[in-house]
C-alpha cells in the first residue's frame, strides 16, 4: 500500500518550542507526519532535527506548542510511557547495548511494551527476513558488529515493539553507500508491506528526499521549506545546500 | 590459508617454539647481566673497615632459570588470551580438556563447598573460615546486582549490611513493636511482641525488608547520578549511616553496639545442651561444633538464594533491564524503560541480600558495633565485585575464595600481607582487566545454547 497525501496526521507537531538551557533549539515548529508516510527532516549540523525527534519523546520536554499523536495529546506524557503508544525510535548513533548479544538487545526493544511471546516471535521473525544478516549474529555481542550491522540492529530493536510510527535519526551516518542503500531499502520495504510510518531525519538530503513522500527543510530551528520529495529535489535552493554545494562554493 | 587445519598448526608450531625460546633467551640473558653484580657477587665491609667479597654463582644461577622458566609461562599465558591471529602452540586437546574443566568448576566447588563441614568437622578454624567467605560471597553477589548487572557503582554498600545487623539485632532484643489501643490516656500503646526461639526467622526477612526499603532512600537522590558522582554520594551514605549508629546511643548503643543477641535456632529448636536443644532431641551427645555446622549450612544457603535470585531475574525483562542500563541510559529510554524504576529496584535487590547478610553476621557474631560496618568492608565487597568480573557469578564467588582466603592464607607474611595483596591484586589487572571470569553469559536462546567464544567477544576497551 502506498499512502499518498496526509488524510490523517498520526503525528501533529504545532509551535513546539523547545531548549537546552538557554540556547533554544526549537523555535516553533510545524510538522505533520501521515499515516503511512515516509517524511523526511532534512537540515545542517545543528538545526535542530534530533532535538525535534527527541522532544517527540519529552527529552528536552517542549517549552511551548503541542505534540500530537493519533489525535491524543502527548505533549507532557512521560518519557517511558511514550513507547507504549507504538511509537519507536531508533536514536542518533545507533546506541545499541554493545556488552549484551545481539538477541538481547532485540528483547530488549518488545520489553517495554507487555509483548507476548508470539508478538516477540513474529517481530523476530520479520526483522530476519529485512536484516538475514542480523540471525546469523544473535548469539554475537552487540558491540562486535559492524557499523551497518549495528544500524541494523538498532532498527530492529525499535521495530520490536511493534510500532506505527517509528523515528529514525540519521540511519546512514557513518556507513559505507552500499550499507546505506540497504537500509534505506528495508525502510521502504516496512513502508509499503507493513503500512509503518517513518520519519526519518537525515543529512544525506538525496537519499532521504527520493525515499520520502514529503520532505522538510529545518534550518536554526525553523521549518523553512516543505513538499514532496520530488519537489525538494528540484528546487534549487536545496540543491545548492545540500546537494552540490560543495561544489559550486 | 591451508585447508587441512590440523597441518596449519603442525608447520605453524615450530616457529611458534623457536620465538618462545628466543624471547626466554633474551630475558634470561638480561637477567644475568642485571643480577650478576646483584646477586652474583656481595661485598660487605669486613672488620677492619676493608672490603670483604664472596659469590654467590649458586642463586645466580637459580634466579636466572627462574627468569627463564617464567618468562616461558609468560609467553604462553599471553598466546593463550591473545588475539585470534596469534600462533597457538598449546594443542587443541589441551585447550578443549581446561575448557571442559572450566565448565565443571561450578559444579565442583559447590560439591566441595557442601561437603567442607563434612571433611573438617574437627576443624574450628577452617570451618569459621568456610563462613566467613562464603558471607563475603553472598556480599558479593548482592552487591554484583547494584555494580555488576545495573553499572551503579555504590561504594557504601556496608550501609545496608550494617541496617540489616541492627535490623535484627535490636528487634530480636526488643521484640517486634506494635500499636495497642486502651481505654486509659494515652490511650494509644506500644507493646512488643517477643518472638523467642523463632527470633532469627521471623526477623530474618524483616531484615532484608528495611535493607530493601534504605535501598529506595538512597535511591531517590541518586537517580540522576552516574559514575564518579554517584561513587561519591553512595560513600557518603554509607558514612551517614555508620555514624548515625555509633552516635545515636539510646537506640544503638553507640560504640558499646549491640551485644547478646540470640543465636539462631533449627526452625525453633535451640542449638544448645538443654532438654530443650537440638542434640537432646535427636538423642547425640552435644557438641559446639553444631552450631558452627548449622552457621556454615545457613549462610550457605542464603548465598545460594542470592545467586538464584539474580540468576532468575537475570532472564527476566528486569534483569534484563538492569543491563541495558549500564550500557546506555538514553537507548533504554528511547525504549520506553522506566528508568526510574529501574535504578530503583537494582538499589533495592542489593540492599535486601546485604540486609539479609547482615542479619546473619549479627546472629553469628553475637555481638555487632559500629567498627564492623567501616567503609573498609565496602571497598572489599566492591574489590571482589570488580575482581570477580562484573557481572559473573562463578566470578565473584572465586574472587570472594581469593580475597578472604587469601588474606588468611599470607596471616603468616604479617606487615607484608598488604604488600603481596597489593601486588596480586595489579597483576591480575594487568593480565585479566575484566575480572576473573570477564565474559558475561548470554541470557536469551535463540535455537541452542551457543557458547560465546571469548575471541568473538573482544572490543579492545576494557
Amino acid at each position: 500500500m502506498t499512502a499518498s497525501s496526509p488524510t490523517t496526521p498520526l503525528l501533529a507537531i504545532r509551535g513546539l518550542r523547545a531548549a537546552y538551557g538557554k540556547i533554544e533549539a526549537l523555535k516553533g515548529v510545524d510538522l505533520e507526519v501521515g499515516a503511512g508516510e515516509i517524511v523526511a527532516l532534512i537540515g545542517a549540523n545543528g538545526a535542530g532535527k534530533s532535538t525535534l525527534m527527541m522532544t517527540v519523546f519529552g527529552r528536552p520536554r517542549a517549552r511551548a506548542g503541542k505534540i500530537e499523536y493519533d489525535g491524543q495529546d502527548i505533549t507532557d506524557v512521560p518519557t517511558h510511557e511514550i513507547a507504549r503508544l507504538r511509537i519507536a525510535q531508533s536514536p542518533e548513533g545507533r546506541r545499541i547495548f554493545p556488552r549484551m548479544s545481539v538477541a538481547e538487545n532485540l528483547q530488549m526493544g518488545a520489553d517495554a511494551t507487555d509483548s507476548s511471546e508470539a508478538d516477540r516471535a513474529s517481530g523476530l521473525e520479520r526483522i530476519f527476513t529485512l536484516f538475514p544478516r542480523l540471525k546469523e549474529r544473535m548469539a554475537q555481542r552487540g558491540g562486535t558488529l559492524s557499523g551497518g550491522e549495528q544500524q541494523m540492529l538498532a532498527i530492529g530493536r525499535a521495530l520490536m515493539s511493534r510500532p506505527r510510527l517509528l523515528m529514525l535519526d540519521e540511519p546512514s551516518l557513518g556507513l559505507a553507500p552500499l550499507i546505506a542503500r540497504q537500509i534505506f531499502d528495508a525502510i521502504r520495504t516496512l513502508n509499503r508491506q507493513d503500512g509503518l510510518t517513518v520519519l526519518i531525519v537525515e543529512q544525506n538530503a538525496n537519499h532521504a528526499l527520493k525515499l520520502a513522500h514529503r520532505g522538510y527543510v529545518m534550518v536554526n530551528g525553523l521549518i523553512t521549506l516543505s513538499g514532496t520529495g520530488s519537489e525538494l529535489l528540484q528546487r534549487p535552493e536545496i540543491r545548492a545546500a545540500y546537494l552540490e554545494g560543495g561544489r559550486r562554493g | 590459508m591451508s585447508a587441512n587445519p590440523a597441518a596449519a598448526m603442525q608447520t605453524s608450531r615450530a616457529p611458534g617454539v623457536a620465538f618462545i625460546l628466543k624471547k626466554a633467551l633474551i630475558s634470561a640473558l638480561v637477567a644475568l647481566v642485571l643480577f650478576s653484580l646483584m646477586i652474583g657477587v656481595r661485598t660487605e665491609a669486613g672488620s677492619d673497615g676493608q672490603l670483604t667479597y664472596w659469590t654467590r654463582f649458586g642463586d645466580l644461577a637459580m634466579m636466572v632459570a627462574t627468569v627463564f622458566g617464567g618468562s616461558i609461562v609468560v609467553e604462553l599465558l599471553r598466546q593463550w588470551w591473545g588475539p585470534v591471529g596469534t600462533v597457538r602452540i598449546v594443542p587443541p586437546q589441551v585447550t578443549s580438556a581446561l575448557s571442559l574443566a572450566g565448565r565443571l568448576v561450578a559444579p565442583v566447588l559447590l560439591i566441595f563447598t557442601f561437603l567442607v563441614p563434612v571433611i573438617f568437622y574437627n576443624e574450628r578454624y577452617i570451618l569459621d573460615l568456610g563462613i566467613l567467605v562464603l558471607t563475603y560471597v553472598m556480599l558479593g553477589w548482592g552487591l554484583n546486582v547494584v555494580v555488576g548487572l545495573a553499572g551503579l557503582l555504590d561504594l557504601g554498600y556496608v550501609a545496608f549490611y550494617a541496617v540489616g545487623a541492627y535490623s535484627y539485632a535490636l528487634l530480636a532484643q526488643s521484640g517486634i513493636p506494635y500499636p495497642h489501643v486502651s481505654m486509659v490516656p494515652p490511650f494509644v500503646h506500644v507493646d512488643f511482641l517477643q518472638l523467642g526461639p523463632w527470633a532469627f526467622w521471623v526477623l530474618l526477612p524483616v531484615s532484608g525488608i528495611l535493607a530493601a526499603f534504605w535501598g529506595v532512600l538512597l535511591g531517590f537522590p541518586v537517580l540522576r547520578l552516574r559514575g564518579d558522582y554517584l561513587a561519591i554520594v553512595t560513600l557518603a551514605f554509607g558514612e551517614i549511616i555508620r555514624l548515625v549508629l555509633l552516635n545515636w546511643q539510646s537506640v544503638t548503643g553507640g560504640p558499646n553496639g549491640v551485644s547478646g543477641i540470640p543465636r539462631p535456632t533449627m526452625f525453633g529448636i535451640p542449638l544448645s545442651p538443654g532438654d530443650d536443644g537440638l542434640a537432646f532431641k535427636l538423642g547425640i551427645e552435644f557438641s559446639p561444633t553444631h552450631r558452627i555446622v548449622f552457621l556454615f549450612y545457613l549462610i550457605l544457603a542464603l548465598a545460594l538464594l542470592t545467586n538464584w535470585v539474580t540468576i532468575r531475574l537475570r532472564r527476566l525483562p528486569i534483569g534484563r533491564a538492569w543491563e541495558a542500563l549500564r550500557e546506555d541510559e538514553v537507548a533504554c529510554r528511547a525504549l520506553g524503560i522506566n528508568t526510574t524504576t529501574t535504578k530503583l529496584t537494582a538499589f533495592a535487590t542489593g540492599a535486601m541480600f546485604g540486609g539479609l547478610a547482615g542479619a546473619f553476621f549479627a546472629t553469628r557474631q553475637g555481638f555487632i558495633s559500629p567498627e564492623s560496618f567501616t567503609f573498609h568492608e565496602s571497598a572489599l565487597v566492591l574489590a571482589i565485585v570488580v575482581l570477580g568480573g562484573m557481572g559473573s557469578q562463578l566470578g565473584v564467588a572465586l574472587a570472594a575464595l581469593a580475597m578472604i582466603g587469601g588474606f588468611e592464607l599470607f596471616r603468616g607474611l604479617d606487615q607484608y600481607r598488604m604488600l603481596v595483596f597489593g601486588m596480586a591484586m595489579v597483576l591480575l589487572m594487568i593480565w585479566r582487566p575484566r575480572g576473573l571470569i570477564g565474559h558475561r553469559a548470554p541470557t536469551v536462546f535463540l535455537e541452542r545454547n551457543q557458547a560465546i567464544s571469548s575471541d568473538l567477544v573482544k572490543e579492545g576497551h576494557g
